[in-house]
């Protein structure tokens, strides 16, 4: 059985906890960096992370990228979607195509 | 392309050719197996874009009553209600097996029966924009989840078609290149050293074809000049 954990600013995260999602809030990247490896390591199936958060831990993310648990995965905050979650997918495409040729039209 | 330092031995050739061999048959493999992770991969990162699309947007009018509803309430009120939420969620995940890549497949099961049931609050202090949010998010949560699994799938895909990619590359341009080469080189060296083992040979006979007839006239000679041959 996994969990669910759900990283990010006070503001953005808190709808999660309606959900019955583990919440944590967190803004210091000191701070995101040492709950991100704690919960990783803890049965942590999913970790939802918000994406102006994600840009300054993309590092230890990068960390878990191979692996099949956790799946750590972008979701807009409360500020919109800055279209970096798109990015990782095209990046994904990069990577494994060598040029994207899937979402090289819009944006 | 460079050939190998090797010996250009009979024994180091039967090697190569063997290796040479299992290449290309690695390479083929490869080939097929690269297609194949392309293929699948392609359909899942279109799918992924598509979902992350409609997340980003389902999302975001998510926030937006939820921006409401903390506009009409107070922070205060707005934190007590949410704090011990009703509703919960059990994970489940199993591994599915694509082109010998494991990705994940969550299921999940939620804790409350009925849809209507998930709000952790009274509705006397809230206000309705909050149900409206929460209500949306709920109805979400699948497309989160699913969103996680083709997401983390389509890194996954990504790992392994690179390597493959790269191996594929490895093999065509340089490892059976070079193979080719250096076989070719052993035979030719084989070849000319047979060659010139022929030559001497050959030579060797002519050597002693001569002194063979050069001894017998030397013989004739005698029998003519002194006439006592038998």
């Amino acid at each position: 059985m996994y969990k669910i954990g759900v990283m990010g600013d006070r503001e953005s995260v808190m709808s999660f906890k309606a959900l019955g999602l583990d919440v944590f809030p967190c803004e210091a990247e000191e701070e995101a960096r040492k709950i991100l490896h704690e919960i990783a390591k803890d049965k942590y199936g999913i970790i939802y992370v918000t994406e102006d958060l994600i840009k300054s831990i993309e590092k230890d993310i990068d960390r878990y990228n191979d692996s099949i648990i956790p799946a750590i995965i972008p979701i807009p905050s409360r500020q919109g979607a800055s279209g970096m979650g798109m990015m990782n997918v095209k990046k994904s495409v990069e990577r494994a195509v060598g040029a994207d040729i899937l979402f090289g039209g819009d944006k | 392309m460079e050939r190998m330092k090797v010996n250009p031995t009979r024994m180091m050739l039967t090697t190569l050719k063997k290796r040479l061999a299992t290449a290309t048959r690695g390479h083929k493999l490869m080939k097929d197996k690269r297609d194949e992770l392309m293929k699948t991969f392609l359909e899942v990162a279109k799918e992924n874009g598509k979902l992350r699309q409609e997340v980003e947007a389902g999302l975001e009018n998510v926030y937006r009553a939820f921006t409401i509803a903390s506009a009409i309430m107070s922070s205060e009120v707005m934190e007590e209600s949410l704090m011990f939420p009703k509703q919960g969620v059990n994970l489940d995940m199993e591994k599915k097996n694509i082109m010998s890549v494991e990705v994940p497949i969550f299921s999940f099961e939620t804790e409350a029966e009925e849809s209507a049931d998930i709000f952790p609050y009274g509705f006397a202090r809230t206000s309705g924009e909050l149900d409206t949010a929460i209500s949306g998010l709920s109805d979400m949560f699948p497309q989160l989840l699913e969103l996680a699994a083709k997401e983390k799938e389509t890194a996954l895909l990504a790992a392994e078609l690179e390597k493959t990619r790269r191996r594929v590359n490895a093999l065509e341009y340089v490892v059976i290149p070079r193979l080719e080469v250096t076989i070719k080189y052993i035979t030719m060296k084989l070849d000319e050293d047979e060659r010139g083992n022929q030559t001497r040979l050959m030579k060797v006979k002519d050597m002693m074809l001569e002194e063979a007839i050069r001894q017998r006239r030397k013989k004739d000679d005698e029998c003519f000049s002194g006439g006592t041959c038998n």
